[in-house]
């Protein structure tokens, strides 16, 4: 009898609850846990589901831009962008040169401010806090500009149907190049602190891994699906807005772990320095918005818009049926698809390391909630 | 030396006061002993408590700095009330026992952890030959605060398991797994120190590296340099701090073992983890860095020597803040592989090294 019992250990199911500090949002993680390495999570959502899409049914065209802000917080510009020319398409509309540039600069420097975001976020879960207050001092610097430019700190409602809300203040390009030049230096310092870091490092490499053909099955994106060796960036495949204009570089790593996914977004940074370069030597005078009449009432049809976000391919599916509504507005949230093999990444490894995969995966859960 | 004098006076004159009054000497002797270890107890918590006051405003400071932001700065000038503030309103809070916890482990865990953080406090010596418990220190100095730090492991695990919370749980066996690794390299490099001086005590480890000069103390001699090492890196895994900290493990586990604490009980924990730096940096300070000893020999006799101890612990406090502040954390495992595959055959080299130097009449 007592030996049948005596070092027999039990499972331990524990729930990694939608409050925590470190799971990005209200995300619920059912874990299955034999001492500290993960048999089994079961990611559990929709804790911050607010029908946005229900919404969209609801209210014009017009109306429903402020909303789609609200999508993914941290780079609400990408998701105006892609709305936004989702109904152009629809209505036909070509906006002018000016714009796409505008849209391309903020775009980028959203991108940033949002792989700062990450930043954060993954040195807090790793532990190094001090990281976290570094970025936001960068990413303040960041979220002045875009406070002079549309006169909000994050969610912007910038983008507009046919143009944009406003044109940007005449000092905006001498300060975005100011910020170029500032910011290399500080992505030297966050190298040093976390990516060099020999503690990081260990706390990155080799973990939270998904083989390529698994996250092209799950159809990841972004810098999750760029991290296993696949080059897909819709910036230069389908090369939308003005984005052939430019000359930059996606990178791809191919070792499919965190670290790899943690690179990507460093190296985005980079490049996105290198663009909002290009945008501002480049940018053409003339009108920001087009003519657009009041009452939007588009042709019945139906158009998928996808724009690379920092998070991966954001879409937005629209139907109208000639009405001052849409019939259905559909969003495709990159973060949905990049949680989907959470149980995968999660299985094998240990307590530890599923706030590294959750946080590698940089998901944000008002994507993924709607 | 003032301290010194001062404290074995009153010793004297207490001894001859119970002999006075016509009590044989030995007995004289102990209840001088115990009235010394009294007054020297209030004492210790009284330096405890400031201690810990003063790093954590220390620590927010900073950990502000370092971050690029000021900390505290509204409660008194420059936020020096801060930490008074903050325990103050710790004690006023409702203690709150999760349901279905132990409550006796409940509230014994922290009780125990201050208790024994306390208990250490008691072979520090403060000055030549000041040391409250003088008996415990001559005998087995080393070889109690060795005991005694063995014992926050049981304390951190009645704290996690009588939280009933899952996530308490793990981080006290966590904590357990970690001190407990960390204490045999720990352990080592005090060996090579106990060695080098023949002694146990810790005052005579401090007198073994009195010399002309500086260049006597500890981290001065070559075969000392390992041990040093190793007893600081055990340092941040028996204080649990980062890049040890997964006991608290504050992103992963909210609070690990102090999860479901709140009011006093958390004041405790929070008190004696504060204090427990500073104990430790001065245990570093004694073994390494001269203890009470004067950077500039024995011509200093002016400064007394616990300002010198403070100072030189002072040092290693901020040396201790400055890393948890910039390095990220390890994992468990990762953890224990350091310990167990480098520190303590890395430990055991040194004591190996102390062997031959000290044999060869260094």
């Amino acid at each position: 009898m007592s030996d049948t019992y005596a070092g027999q250990t039990d499972e331990l199911l524990i729930n990694m609850g939608p409050q925590h500090p470190s799971t990005h949002g209200v995300l619920r993680v059912l874990l299955r846990l034999d001492g500290e390495i993960v048999l089994d999570a079961d990611p559990d959502i929709g804790y911050l589901h607010s029908s946005l899409e229900k919404i969209g049914e609801a209210k014009t065209w017009q109306q429903f831009v402020p909303y789609t802000d609200r999508f993914d917080y941290l780079s609400a510009i990408n998701n105006e962008f892609a709305f936004v020319r989702a109904v152009e398409k629809l209505l036909g509309v070509r906006v002018t040169e000016r714009c796409e540039y505008i849209r391309v600069i903020m775009a980028e420097l959203q991108r940033i401010a949002s792989h700062l975001m990450y930043f954060t976020s993954m040195g807090l879960d790793t532990g190094a806090v001090t990281v976290y207050l570094h970025c936001f001092r960068d990413r303040e610097r960041l979220i002045d500009l875009f406070e002079d430019a549309t006169g909000q700190r994050l969610l912007y409602h910038y983008l507009r149907i046919g143009g944009v809300r406003n044109d940007l203040p005449h000092d905006f390009v001498a300060r975005v190049r100011d910020f170029i030049d500032y910011f290399p230096a500080r992505l030297q310092e966050y190298d040093n602190l976390l990516t060099r870091n020999r503690v990081f490092r260990g706390r990155m490499e080799g973990i939270a891994t998904i083989s390529r053909e698994e996250a092209v099955r799950h159809g990841m994106s972004g810098p999750c699906l760029r991290a296993c060796g696949v080059d897909h960036d819709l910036r230069k495949i389908i090369g939308y807005s003005v984005y052939p204009q430019f000359e930059f570089e996606v990178p791809v790593y191919d070792t499919c772990d965190a670290m790899a996914r943690h690179l990507v977004r460093c190296d985005e940074m980079v490049q996105s320095l290198r663009i909002l370069k290009q945008a501002t030597d480049k940018l053409p005078d003339g009108e920001t918005n087009v003519k657009v009449p009041r009452v939007i009432k588009p042709e019945p049809g139906a158009v998928y818009e996808r724009i690379e976000g920092p998070r991966g391919e954001v879409g937005c599916y629209l139907i109208s049926d000639g009405s001052d509504k849409p019939l259905r507005m559909r969003w495709r949230p990159p973060s949905y698809f990049n949680l989907q093999p959470l149980p995968q990444l999660m299985r094998g490894g240990y307590v530890a390391d599923t706030v590294v995969a959750i946080a590698s995966l940089d998901i944000m859960l008002g994507d993924i909630d709607k | 030396m003032l301290l010194r004098d001062t404290f074995n006076a009153i010793r004297q004159w207490t001894e001859g006061l119970f002999t006075g009054w016509g009590m044989p000497d030995d007995w004289a002797f102990l209840t001088t002993e115990i009235l010394v270890w009294i007054v020297g107890v209030v004492c210790a918590i009284a330096v405890m408590m400031v201690a810990a006051l003063v790093l954590v405003y220390l620590e927010r400071k900073v950990a502000g700095y370092i971050q690029s932001r000021l900390g505290p700065m509204r409660v008194g000038p420059i936020g020096l009330f801060q930490t008074a503030m903050d325990a103050v309103k710790l004690l006023v809070k409702e203690d709150i026992v999760p349901q279905g916890a132990d409550k006796v482990l409940h509230t014994v865990g922290p009780a125990l952890f201050f208790t024994v953080s306390l208990m250490a406090w008691l072979v520090v010596p403060w000055d030549d030959g000041v040391v409250i418990g003088r008996v415990v220190d001559q005998n087995i100095g080393v070889l109690y605060l060795m005991g005694v730090s063995g014992m926050t492991v049981i304390a951190i695990l009645m704290g996690g398991w009588g939280s009933n919370n899952k996530w308490s749980l793990i981080g006290a066996v966590r904590a357990g797994a970690q001190m407990l690794s960390y204490e045999i390299p720990m352990l080592l490099a005090l060996l090579c120190v106990v060695l080098a001086a023949e002694s146990l005590s810790l005052g005579d480890i401090v007198g073994a590296q009195r010399g002309g000069s500086l260049l006597s103390w500890n981290i001065f001699k070559p075969w000392m340099w390992l041990p040093a090492l190793l007893f600081i890196i055990a340092m941040f895994a028996e204080i649990a701090r980062q890049p040890f900290d997964l006991p608290e493990a504050e992103s992963e586990l909210v609070g690990g073992y102090h999860t479901e604490y709140s009011g006093m009980k958390f004041a405790l924990f929070f008190l004696a983890e504060y204090a427990n730096i500073l104990l430790i940096s001065i245990v570093v300070t004694v073994m390494f860095l001269g203890g009470w000893l004067s950077p500039l020999g024995p011509i200093d006799s002016v400064i007394p020597g616990v300002l010198w101890l403070f100072a030189k612990a002072g040092l290693l406090v901020f040396f201790v803040l400055w890393v948890r502040w910039t390095l990220p954390r390890m994992r468990p495992d990762q953890m224990m592989s350091l310990s167990w595959k480098l520190l303590v055959p890395a430990g055991f080299l040194a004591l190996a090294i102390t062997t031959v130097a000290v044999m060869l009449g260094a």
